[in-house]
């Protein structure tokens, strides 16, 4: 009996003991999920600061609409384009185009193989080639940098040749087709969810009407799946956009304001890269200006982020 | 009505060659896929397999016990004694450019080897030792086949001297070609024949050990709160907003904050694995989270009911029953979180881990490089000889990654249960 005294006792105490305890613990736990708004909360305060400092230098004004960057700035005051130029604008229309050009690999290869693997693949196939495709992902940017700078790069300039134009050896087109590779399994892969998400009903009243696999595909799952779609390609370009080794790698570094596909262009990673590696002084606006940079990527790829989001949300809302 | 019919069986036909056609279309796409990855992954393999094996030139050296002190090797001029080995070897080499031309056969760090080999067998003192040291990278790449010798001498690293001497020594079976240790077992180096990737494994494993022990309980935790204790608010939901975005940041962007937060402001060891680790541990928790969020929600609701139903209080019932039960998904998740760490470059540049280091780091706090960045390095570097090095320092990244993600799909298939 005073056993069981004793045993009550112990329960009622460790109880109150308990109730602190687990606070602790809940606390310690938002604690550990609030580091992911800290890290967020830190990115934007430190590009902010930074890139403020540069903009007390640099007008923003000059920033988003001049026409030429050449951040040199000069040792002594009197040298020759002492001030250097922070113009975004050939930054972002290469960074554009290099986006651009993978995508136009990107989109129609990664959505026909999301396409097959959804409607076509047999189970076992599927089992083989949805690892393989996803292996493209796995790969680190910095070997498919090399490869288009080592492969992909000479083999444009010696096509070029034999049809008598020129390619310059660091064309946007070899950094594009090899980033367009590299994001094929993340159309892939999203686009594959979209168009697995389509209600199997839409498919059986498609076939009962008589129409073909190919039909249905066309006029009705892939109608139905476009803004599931087009999320996912979102989601692809500001992966392009912000993509870094390919680039430094293969693009070039000189700041060209221009469409041609054939010709050097630079993007807004590569300078980050090349402002800021190797030693730096860190008040001068040339290093400033990488955060400004940064800044801009971050804004890009941010609103291209939450937009998507938002589509493909909305879309799975729809289906479910 | 047999109008109809043809109409319809003609139609019928166009229609089943449409079907057909798209289903190429799609197999197409998979195969230029896969073609491509084939020819990047089989470019790299054939470039680099090469830098595995490195040629071994055989001098015979007079190590005559009045030119070598044997209590202070450190001090004997190996460089010399190797040269007058080469000039007796060679006498008709006289004139000062015939003599340089000749001294290039053999690495700029053979001296070195000599006196280590000296150092371990001192028995050779006052004989005239038949030693094997590196061929110089040139003649390294010559003999492995990368150099054309019909090519105009002006167009090569090689002069026709060189390489008659070079045929002279392959018919004498003093040049081999062996294993090359030293690719794993030293650091990085400015002369190809020495360079190796010791230095830049221990950078990156440090790296990523600094990135999981920071980004796994922290991604644990975090996706334990969001799934069991989570209250349907405001807060909640701009973390799990916040989390899914963060997932989304160029990897660059994570190297600026880096750069400014933990350099600049609370300045943090430059170049450091240290910092390399903080940065990627950053960019690793929305991966993390995620997947231990999937892996937290796959327990069934029976088991917290169970362990409630005995008497435990929630933070018992997740602790002891549900998070267990969860750890394989988590490890898995954790383990695809670290290879994609593994490949990252970009924010190791913002930090500095780019920087020419030799030694091989010993703790988190010595300068070091990272795998990839050396592979960015190499990648960079004119001569002919880091060319075989980049690829082969790719190969053995991708290896890494394999068993990675390897070890990832068995925890997998073990652990796996379904409910």
């Amino acid at each position: 009996m005073q056993q069981c005294n004793l045993q009550t006792i112990n329960i009622t105490r460790n109880a109150v003991g308990r109730k602190t305890r687990e606070m602790l613990v809940i606390a310690l736990l938002l604690a550990c999920s609030l580091v992911a708004v800290l890290t967020t909360a830190g990115i934007i305060t430190s590009l902010a600061f930074e890139a403020f400092r540069f903009f007390q230098e640099v007008s923003l004004f000059d920033f988003l609409f001049g026409l030429e960057w050449s951040p040199q700035t000069a040792l002594r005051s009197d040298q020759v384009g002492s001030s250097g130029s922070f113009g975004a604008i050939p930054l972002i229309t290469g960074t554009l185009l290099i986006s651009a050009i993978a995508m136009a690999v990107a989109t129609p290869l990664g959505l026909l193989s999301a396409i097959y693997l959804a409607e076509y693949a047999s189970n076992p196939a599927r089992a083989i080639i949805k690892p393989l495709l996803e292996l493209l992902a796995g790969i680190p940017t910095v070997v498919y940098g090399f490869f288009a700078a080592l492969v992909i790069a000479p083999m444009l300039r010696n096509t070029g040749e034999t049809f008598g134009f020129v390619i310059s050896s660091e064309s946007a087109l070899a950094a594009g087709l090899t980033m367009g590779v590299m994001i094929i399994p993340l159309v892939s892969s999203l686009s594959d969810d979209v168009i697995n998400a389509v209600p199997q009903t839409l498919r059986d009243a498609s076939y009962g009407l008589g129409a073909t696999q190919a039909e249905t595909i066309k006029q009705v799952i892939f109608p139905a799946a476009i803004p599931g779609i087009a999320g996912s390609l979102l989601l692809a370009t500001s992966r392009a956009i912000g993509e870094t080794m390919i680039v430094v790698m293969a693009a070039g570094l000189a700041a060209n304001l221009t469409a041609n596909p054939f010709e050097a262009v630079t993007t807004v990673t590569v300078q980050i890269a090349t402002l800021l590696t190797g030693d730096q002084e860190f008040d001068s606006a040339k290093t400033l200006s990488a955060f400004a940079l940064g800044l801009l990527l971050f804004i890009i790829t941010l609103c291209l982020n939450v937009v998507s989001l938002k589509i493909v949300d909305r879309y799975k809302e729809q289906y479910d | 009505m047999t109008d109809h019919i043809d109409i319809i069986s003609v139609d019928g036909s166009a229609r089943h060659r449409a079907q057909k056609r798209f289903k190429s279309y799609g197999l197409l796409a998979i195969g230029l896929s896969l073609t491509f990855l084939f020819i990047m992954v089989g470019s790299i393999v054939l470039r680099g397999s090469s830098a595995f094996k490195q040629s071994f030139v055989q001098i015979k050296i007079e190590l005559s016990a009045d030119a070598i002190d044997a209590d202070n090797i450190k001090r004997v001029r190996f460089g010399k004694l190797l040269k007058q080995s080469l000039r007796n070897k060679f006498p008709e080499a006289t004139s000062r450019k015939d003599k340089k031309q000749l001294y290039k056969l053999v690495s700029p760090t053979a001296e070195y080897s000599v006196r280590k080999q000296v150092e371990a067998n001192p028995t050779l003192i006052g004989t005239s030792a038949k030693l094997w040291v590196r061929t110089s990278s040139d003649v390294d790449m010559y003999l492995k086949g990368y150099v054309d010798a019909n090519l105009d001498e002006s167009k090569r690293r090689l002069s026709d001297l060189q390489l008659e001497w070079i045929s002279l020594l392959q018919r004498e079976n003093k040049i081999e070609s062996r294993f090359n240790t030293k690719f794993f077992t030293g650091g990085d180096s400015r002369e190809p024949e020495q360079a190796g990737v010791l230095g830049a494994v221990i950078g990156s494993a440090l790296s990523l050990l600094v990135c999981f022990m920071l980004s796994f309980p922290l991604g644990v935790l975090a996706a334990v709160y969001l799934e069991e204790f989570a209250p349907k608010n405001r807060l909640s939901r701009i973390i799990e907003v916040n989390i899914n975005n963060l997932a989304a940041v160029p990897s660059i962007v994570f190297g600026l904050l880096g750069l400014a937060i933990f350099l600049n402001f609370f300045g943090l060891p430059r170049s450091t694995p240290m910092v390399g680790g903080m940065v990627l541990a950053l960019m690793t928790l929305p991966t993390i989270i995620i997947a231990s969020r999937t892996s937290v929600r796959a327990v069934p609701s029976s088991i917290r009911e169970a362990a409630m139903g005995i008497g435990a209080n929630k933070v018992q019932t997740t602790f002891h029953h549900v998070v267990p039960l969860a750890m394989p998904g988590m490890l898995t998740g954790s383990i695809i979180g670290m290879a994609q760490a593994l490949g990252e470059t970009a924010p190791l540049l913002m930090i500095g881990m780019v920087a020419f280091i030799v030694d091989v780091p010993q703790g988190i706090t010595d300068a070091a490089t990272a795998l990839p960045v050396q592979i960015f390095l190499w990648a960079d570097s004119p001569e002919r000889g880091f060319l075989e090095k980049t690829s082969a320092a790719i190969m053995v990244l991708l290896a890494f990654l394999i068993v990675m993600n390897l070890v990832a799909i068995i925890l997998r298939r073990r652990f796996e249960q379904r409910w």
